[in-house]
């Protein structure tokens, strides 16, 4: 795959399909890859690497390259597809300056399970269908790979490519996963083991943002938390409680255009499941206003801003059980 | 030299807490490690270093400065900055503990920064060296040795005992209420040091050479062109700026209510778009200057004005926790290649 990508990168160059490739950069170690703009064949050659570990979703930053004059090729994974086309939804990304290659996925992979799982100090990985040869400073271990995929990947919603020019590997289908079974489980909570459930994983949180930068539906050009116009200005919350609203109000703000790409629970230094959020809103949607997907098509219009005569009343929540 | 059991260490930890607070390194639940109030059942991390660095105990994310209270034509203030009580930090690696040098350096400079000096004074840090170090550490590059730590007190752990050295009359002020404790020679440590002096060298980033990083070349670093290709997929997250120990920006904020004016202190970071934000707008208009400013400062800014010292002890924080995996090292080898 590795070989078929770069080569494509290369060929897109070559022949002035594009002026500039976005793509993954090789780092200091085997997992530390950096998303990167490729101008030359040179630099595709030297430092272009896609492996398990190009998790990065390229598509948020096409909102700002498919501005920048000339073509871009972009190489997008499944989830990144979804993101991508949401973007085009929302009219933040200029589709005819965009060259998408498509590309079929085996699922990413976690450095930080990798590490959990007593590798500490990894040097090098080989990477095998269904292991990863695991070499430290210390030892060697052989790992399942199953065991290090990233969430998003345990619960991979669609291994279908929903926008693309061309395709790397075959396109797959979208697939029934449980990617709402902890959700359920939080649901079956009462409200205080849940309030309390969400405060101790929300204490964690450093605000650096990190989640909200890289959410490719947190596109607005100013946060209104960065704003000082805006009277809303969060540098620093008043206690722990506002600081938790504020994953509330994000994912609220996300609603209906996050399409799960798993990102923000991929940066996040303290290991919040934001994702659990996001997916709850998710599973509402699909059961109060009908199957909901972010992104998977460019007509269908979002339930939440979407008025019809079938929406169901605000008063659902209190026949729902008021929780 | 001293020592205890490993199976004693909650008894340790029992008689340091019975006199000031004591944080150590636990687990969280999402398995990492963070600076945690002891008390009995709270358990030593086996993790290298926490992600949040000791930093913070001296130096808190947010904390109070003063309220004003206006009734008519009179304005009240408020005296309410957190009183900062005596406190023991155990378990600080050697990188973090260099960090506390650097800090010093800003805040205890005139205008001395009181509260970070209270917190300081009211500290006591017992520091851990390491023995299994990760392949994103590089405290050699800065002369710090991970096997022979700073700090009031310093500890190194085997699997039998705990080994424990005083190094300042705070540390041996406390060293001497804890009848736990029993001397020993200082074999034991001598050996692990060996060991872990093995492995520093085989680290990957070993090599890693600053050098180079002349204040003479300043403008020619400013000026390189790499900074487009390196602050090209950042973020702006902030990241690698709020888990850094030597980290120091902050912003003065009001939080007016109409009848109250909390005035605050909070963690800023370079990496921000309104990060001195000043009348006529900022100086650092895109993410570049921002970026930028991160590692003008750590590589060249900092050892200009403080005698060639580096304001990064390689705790490898940010080679792990950036999201895009940016980091120091890999700004460091490009500026090298970049200004001869
Ligand atoms: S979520 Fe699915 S498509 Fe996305 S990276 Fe994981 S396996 Fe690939
Ligand atoms: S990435 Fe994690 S720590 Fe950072 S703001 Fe988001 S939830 Fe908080
Ligand atoms: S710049 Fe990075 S490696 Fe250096 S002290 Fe800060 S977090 Fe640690
Ligand atoms: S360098 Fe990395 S951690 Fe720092 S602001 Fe940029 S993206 Fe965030």
């Amino acid at each position: 795959m590795q070989k078929r990508i770069k080569e494509k990168a290369l060929e897109l160059l070559n022949t002035g399909v594009v002026d500039r490739v976005l793509g993954w950069k090789i780092g200091e170690f085997f997992y530390d890859l950096t998303p990167a703009v490729f101008e030359t064949a040179e630099e595709v050659e030297e430092n272009f690497v896609y492996s398990g570990f190009s998790g990065a979703n390229l598509s948020k930053y096409l909102i700002a390259q498919s501005r920048a004059g000339g073509k871009v090729a972009v190489f997008l994974k499944p989830c990144d597809s979804y993101s991508f086309q949401q973007l085009l939804k929302e009219h933040r990304i200029l589709r005819e300056n965009v060259y998408v290659v498509g590309i079929s996925c085996d699922g990413m992979l976690d450095i930080e399970k990798i590490r959990a799982a007593g590798c500490d100090g990894v040097i090098a990985v080989k990477e095998n269908v269904d292991s990863l040869e695991v070499e430290t400073l210390y030892d060697k271990k052989t790992l399942n790979r199953n065991d290090c995929l990233l969430e998003r990947c345990l619960v991979c919603k669609s291994k279908k490519v929903v926008v693309f020019d061309e395709m790397i590997g075959e396109n797959g289908e979208e697939q029934e996963t449980a990617r709402f079974e902890m959700v359920a489980k939080l649901e079956a909570m009462s409200p205080e083991d849940r309030f309390e459930f969400w405060r101790g994983e929300l204490s964690r949180c450093i605000r650096c943002n990190a989640c909200r930068n890289v959410c490719p539906a947190c596109s607005c050009e100013k946060c209104v938390f960065d704003n000082d116009k805006s009277g809303l200005r969060n540098k620093a919350a008043a206690d722990d409680f506002e600081e938790n609203l504020f994953h509330l109000i994000r994912a609220f703000h996300v609603a209906g255009r996050c399409t799960d790409c798993g990102e923000c629970s991929r940066v996040c230094p303290q290991n919040i499941p934001l994702h659990l959020l996001n997916r709850k809103y998710i599973k509402d949607i699909n059961e109060l206003y009908g199957e909901y997907q972010a992104g998977a098509d460019m007509e269908t219009k979002s339930p939440l801003t979407n008025f019809t005569f079938e929406d169901c009343e605000p008063s659902i929540i209190h026949e729902r059980g008021g929780v | 030299m001293k020592k205890i059991a490993r199976s004693e260490l909650n008894a340790l930890f029992a008689a340091i807490s019975a006199q000031k607070q004591l944080y150590i390194p636990a687990d969280t639940k999402a398995g990492q490690a963070q600076f945690t109030l002891w008390q009995d059942g709270i358990v030593l991390t086996d993790k290298l270093n926490t992600v949040r660095s000791a930093k913070d105990l001296f130096f808190p994310q947010v904390e109070q400065i003063v309220n004003f209270k206006v009734t008519g034509k009179t304005m009240e203030i408020i005296e309410n900055r957190d009183v900062s009580e005596p406190f023991v930090v155990f378990g600080v690696r050697a990188c973090d503990c260099r960090s506390f040098d650097i800090l010093d350096t800003v805040f205890l400079a005139d205008p001395v920064d009181t509260f970070y000096q209270t917190r300081r004074e009211n500290g006591l840090v017992i520091t851990m060296a390491c023995s299994r170090p990760e392949e994103t550490c590089f405290c050699g590059a800065f002369g710090i040795d991970a096997a022979n730590p700073a700090g009031d007190i310093t500890c190194w752990m085997d699997e039998n005992a705990l080994y424990w050295r005083a190094n300042t009359q705070k540390g041996e002020e406390l060293t001497a209420t804890l009848s736990i404790l029993v001397d020993c020679d200082n074999t034991a440590v001598a050996s692990m040091q060996e060991k872990t002096r093995e492995i520093l060298k085989k680290l990957p980033l070993n090599d890693l050479d600053l050098s180079n990083f002349d204040s003479k070349k300043l403008l020619e670093y400013f000026n390189a062109d790499v900074w487009t290709e390196l602050s090209e997929s950042c973020l702006g997250c902030g990241t690698c700026t709020f888990v850094c120990p030597t980290c120091q920006c902050y912003d003065v904020q009001d939080f007016d209510n109409g009848r109250e004016v909390r005035r605050f202190r909070c963690w800023d970071s370079c990496m921000y778009s309104d990060f001195t934000m000043m009348a006529h707008g900022t100086n650092r208009p895109t993410q570049k200057e921002r970026f930028r400013q991160r590692f003008m400062h750590k590589l060249v800014y900092y050892p200009s004005n403080n005698g060639g010292v580096f304001g990064c002890v390689g705790c490898g924080r940010c080679l792990q926790k950036c999201p895009i995996h940016m980091n120091i090292v890999k700004v460091a080898k490009k500026l090298k290649e970049a200004v001869k």
